[in-house]
């Protein structure tokens, strides 16, 4: 399977997540510059975290008038699998990939710390490998992470299962429904706040981010059995 | 102002202008002999910022030279943007420390700010990867309103820059003291890593090579923040507002990921940042340092502000500029690659051979001057020295501290800001950016590792000013001393360190006598100790209202780890495991955490230090952790040993401590005598351990969640809750800033 690893100018996760794939799960991935018109040889998308554009504007907004948003319309609408992490989520959600919006933390701090996560779907295919519920520790690093949105997205959020991972313990952020990650109705593309890619090798602290990326690869290499 | 309104050169000489900038009655005349003549306006500003302290060294340049800054691997020691030191593999390591204490000081989060970004840019102006930040920060007591605003926006506007740039804050150290209280201390490191082909040097060589300007267009902000740094804050310093810079996090990213691409390219012959005295430092330094000329039209410089002089554009500070010398012919890949990231380099000037530094504006020359003399042949002062008053009523006092109860005690030290956790400064900094932090911030050094290989670097920063306060010698000793214990106990061997020597002015002849002191102090533990000091930077006049900060040189050391399983914490690991210390304590409470809960200030005589014993545990304790014997390590540093005992066992998840102590219990528990660790080992490891290092067995770790220190006459003088102690230790910090006193 091939990952392309988009970088906007000002993301900084983006060397973190290509480390991952490329050392710890072992697949094929490429960096892919934020002017890229297609993203056809891919076959899944990363968007890393940083500050896109120094994130002065609301964060994301103005990454996602980048050229490759257009390339990453289209992979959504294929269907392929599109992870966004921190910056990357922001970015999805000013996109309109993903509903809902992100506010300011409530302490109106940045907090990076590893967190507590309950795996609320794991019938998707970013988290088939995890149990039922599991509970996992994954890093957060963010200043606006305090997801929000309107009573009745909330409320399809909850009945479509979209809501992926919850924080469990305390709510770092103030987030609704401590919400940490959602995925679109279609079920392709994901959005979080925490880092799965700096939680793949246990020396660094925590390796639980490794199953969402295996889970990727798995629902890749079957869904490519059936097909081809 | 236009160039119309300023002072006539003979208005600068009769009406004494040059004084506003800075310069002496003295240097003005020697700047008339150097070029003949009076110089103009602007010429006289270039020389008052290149000679002011901060960028010559002028006071501080004789006493710099005791520092030994030689060794087998260092590659590159002081006096460019960046000390360098090799780690093998063709690998080597780039790290310097600098001051941004006055700005901090009026604008605290832009100060810190801009602090974190102008030494990002002195790491990769070498050609290095940043791969961490550390900051050693001083503040005064957190009980005003103000103390409390310079900490927090401090700490927000290092986090701002460094996360934004994604360069992880790993590590440093935050103390508190009332000597701070209008001059805080904001000292920003930067690690970075670098292949030894691509070692950069700031130089401009080669006659006709095209002198050109990248990043951030200039505006007049910080126009002489060199000189505004080279002077004692006061009521008037708020004034000085503009001549605090604003940082550009995004665009630094941007520069940053340029210029490591350009430093692969044969097109560039030399880099560096514009720091302190932008335009004019980096042109005068590189053309002095090659042995050329610079010259260059100042009409081509990228203005963000309209009309301004050449005064103006040669003394503004704006942020995130580099200026490189590149090969006659070939522009155009530069400007390429700089495209890429949306950044424009712009031809401003060319290498001449005539070693002058000349300036065009508007198809005139505006400034025509020697470029040595305004960099290598800046004045050199010996200031007089002169041994305080107080020292040697310090050293005739022998303090003994009464302790009546131990409990209460140690819960209070555990409570001081200066030990209490600082996990509220560090959640605020991305510590994992890059996946290569393995020891985060909280234990004693940081480490990050280096992907591709099995090696790892340990870093810290340390300074405990009170001793270097109370004898200036010792407590400069101590410093390196501490770094390196921090390194060793992490499990690497100390390679370098990088110093900031923050002190009060230098004109006056006791502070002198704490800088020369302090230096001697360095120097001897430097040699003993095998890091040699290859990068660092004076900041002088730290005085606010004619009150000094205390003489706080600090240290910032990087040391290897040869193998990922060396790597070494502070926490227990695991019950039953036996928990030695090394060292004896000695009745040493100047200047102790202790003398200062007590009596709420700090005398006597520092904690002696022998630095042949203290190189020879560092070397055992090193051996052992290497031979994979010891599972935890931590040195006893401020409050004694009860605070480190609690410090092993904060993040220690369930664990407990039982151990029994002889001797004198609060000579034993609080002294902070030097040389000292705390050291488990698991059982099975007892006899290896003992035969590579003297030390005494306290006691072992438990599984009940509780530090029990039992006295020699077997009487239990502590029983307090893991819990307990976290709690407080963790609380104090939080509490001080909500609290309204």
């Amino acid at each position: 399977m091939k990952f392309a690893v988009i970088v906007f100018p000002g993301s900084n996760c983006d060397v973190d997540m290509y480390h991952a794939i490329k050392d710890e799960l072992g697949e094929e991935v490429e960096y892919v510059w934020h002017d890229a018109d297609h993203l056809d040889e891919f076959d899944g998308i990363l968007l890393p975290g940083g500050f896109s554009y120094g994130d002065y504007l609301r964060s994301g907004a103005i990454a996602r008038f980048s050229n490759v948003m257009k390339a990453i319309q289209q992979a959504a609408e294929a269907g392929k699998p599109i992870l966004g992490v921190c910056n990357g989520f922001q970015i999805l959600l000013e996109a309109g990939l993903l509903p809902g919006a992100m506010r300011r933390n409530h302490s109106l701090k940045f907090m990076c710390r590893p967190v507590e996560l309950r795996v609320e779907n794991h019938e998707t295919m970013f988290t088939s490998m995890y149990e039922k519920d599991e509970m996992i520790t994954i890093p957060i690093a963010h200043g606006e992470g305090n997801y929000y949105c309107d009573e009745e997205t909330l409320k399809q959020l909850i009945d479509n299962r979209q809501i992926v991972f919850r924080y469990h313990g305390e709510n770092p952020n103030g987030s609704l429904a401590d919400i940490a990650g959602i995925i679109n109705e279609k079920g392709n593309v994901l959005g979080m706040m925490p880092h799965p890619e700096r939680a793949v090798d246990e020396l660094l602290g925590s390796a639980d981010g490794l199953k969402l990326f295996q889970s990727i690869v798995k629902y890749w290499r079957e869904a490519h059995v059936v097909t081809s | 102002m236009s160039l119309l309104l300023e002072p006539s050169p003979t208005m600068i000489k009769e009406e004494k202008l040059y004084r506003e900038m800075g310069l002496t009655d003295e240097e003005f005349a020697m700047v008339e002999r150097i070029l003949g003549r009076l110089p103009n306006y602007t010429e006289t500003g270039i020389f008052s910022v290149m000679w002011s302290e901060h960028c010559s060294y002028k006071n501080s340049k004789l006493v710099l030279k005791k520092f030994p800054t030689e060794g087998d691997h260092v590659l590159q020691g002081p006096g460019e943007g960046a000390g360098i030191v090799d780690i093998g593999d063709g690998l080597a390591v780039a790290f310097k420390i600098e001051s941004h204490n006055h700005p901090s000081a009026i604008e605290p989060y832009q100060g810190a700010a801009t602090g974190v970004g102008g030494i990002i840019r002195d790491v990769f102006s070498m050609g290095a990867r940043p791969i961490a930040l550390l900051n050693s920060l001083r503040f005064g007591e957190l009980t005003s309103p103000r103390v409390k605003y310079l900490f927090e926006h401090v700490v927000a506007g290092i986090a701002g820059y460094g996360n934004c740039v994604g360069i992880p804050t790993v590590g440093g150290e935050v103390q508190f003291d009332r000597a701070y209280d209008g001059n805080p201390l904001v000292n920003a490191m930067c690690v970075g890593l670098i292949r030894h082909e691509d070692i950069q040097r700031g130089v401009a060589s080669g006659v006709g090579n095209t002198v050109m300007y990248v990043g951030a267009k200039t505006g007049r902000d910080g126009i002489h923040g060199a000189t505004f740094a080279s002077e004692e804050l006061t009521e008037e310093s708020e004034a000085k507002r503009p001549a605090v810079q604003v940082g550009d996090p995004f665009m630094e990213k941007l520069l940053l990921e340029a210029c490591l691409e350009v430093v692969q390219s044969d097109a560039l012959v030399g880099i560096q940042d514009m720091g302190a005295a932008g335009l004019t430092s980096s042109s005068a330094e590189m053309a002095s340092k090659a042995g050329f000329g610079i010259e260059m039209n100042l009409d081509l410089v990228p203005q963000r502000e309209t009309g301004m002089t050449p005064y103006e554009m040669m003394l503004s500070e704006s942020q995130e500029r580099m200026l490189l010398v590149v090969k006659k012919g070939r522009e155009q890949e530069i400007y390429d690659l700089f495209a890429k990231y949306g950044l424009e380099a712009t031809a401003i000037g060319k290498v001449t051979d005539d070693k002058m530094l000349r300036l065009y504006f508007h198809g005139e020359v505006v400034a025509e001057v020697p470029v040595d003399a305004l960099a290598k042949d800046a004045p050199v002062y010996h200031k007089p020295s002169k041994e305080p008053d107080y020292y040697q009523e310090f050293q005739q006092i022998d303090y003994l501290p009464t302790v009546e109860n131990y409990e209460e005690t140690l819960l209070s030290l555990l409570a001081q800001p200066t030990i209490a956790s600082k996990e509220w400064v560090y959640d605020q900094y991305d510590y994992m950016v890059r996946t290569n932090t393995v020891v985060a911030p909280g234990s004693d050094a940081a480490v990050v590792r280096i992907r591709g290989t099995k090696k790892a670097l340990a870093m810290t920063t340390d300074c405990n000013s009170r001793y270097i306060y109370l004898d200036p010698e010792t407590g400069g000793k101590i410093a390196v001393a501490e770094a390196a214990r921090n390194i060793v106990c992490s499990g690497a061997k100390p390679l370098a360190i990088t110093d900031c020597l923050n002190f009060g002015n230098p004109e006056k002849p006791e502070i002198f006598w704490q800088i020369e002191k302090a230096v001697d102090g360095m120097s001897e533990a430097c040699r003993l100790l095998n890091a040699p000091v290859i990068s660092g930077n004076v900041s002088l006049y730290n005085e606010t209202n004619g009150e000094a900060v205390y003489p706080t040189p600090v240290v910032g050391m990087v040391g290897l780890v040869d193998e990922l399983s060396h790597i070494t914490t502070q926490a227990f690991k695991q019950s039953g495991d036996f928990i030695y210390v090394i060292g004896k304590a000695k009745q040493e409470f100047g200047g102790s955490e202790l003398q200062k809960l007590l009596e709420g200030r700090i005398f006597g005589k520092a904690p002696s230090i022998d630095l042949h014993v203290e190189a020879e545990r560092q070397q055992a304790l090193l051996a052992a952790i290497r031979a994979g014997l010891v599972a935890s390590a931590h040195d006893v540093s401020e409050g004694g040993l009860s605070v480190a005992l609690a410090e092993c066992l904060m993040n220690a998840d369930g664990l407990g401590a039982k151990v029994k102590i002889s001797g004198d219990a609060v000579a034993e528990l609080f002294s902070e005598t030097q040389s000292r660790f705390i050291v488990s080992v698991k059982k099975e490891h007892q006899a290896a351990f003992e035969q590579f290092i003297e030390a005494t067995l306290l006691g072992e770790v438990t599984s009940d969640g509780m530090l029990h220190i039992e006295a020699e006459s077997g009487k239990t003088v502590v029983q307090l809750s893991v819990t307990q102690m976290r709690s407080v230790w963790k609380g104090a910090i939080p509490c001080l800033l909500k609290s309204k006193d």
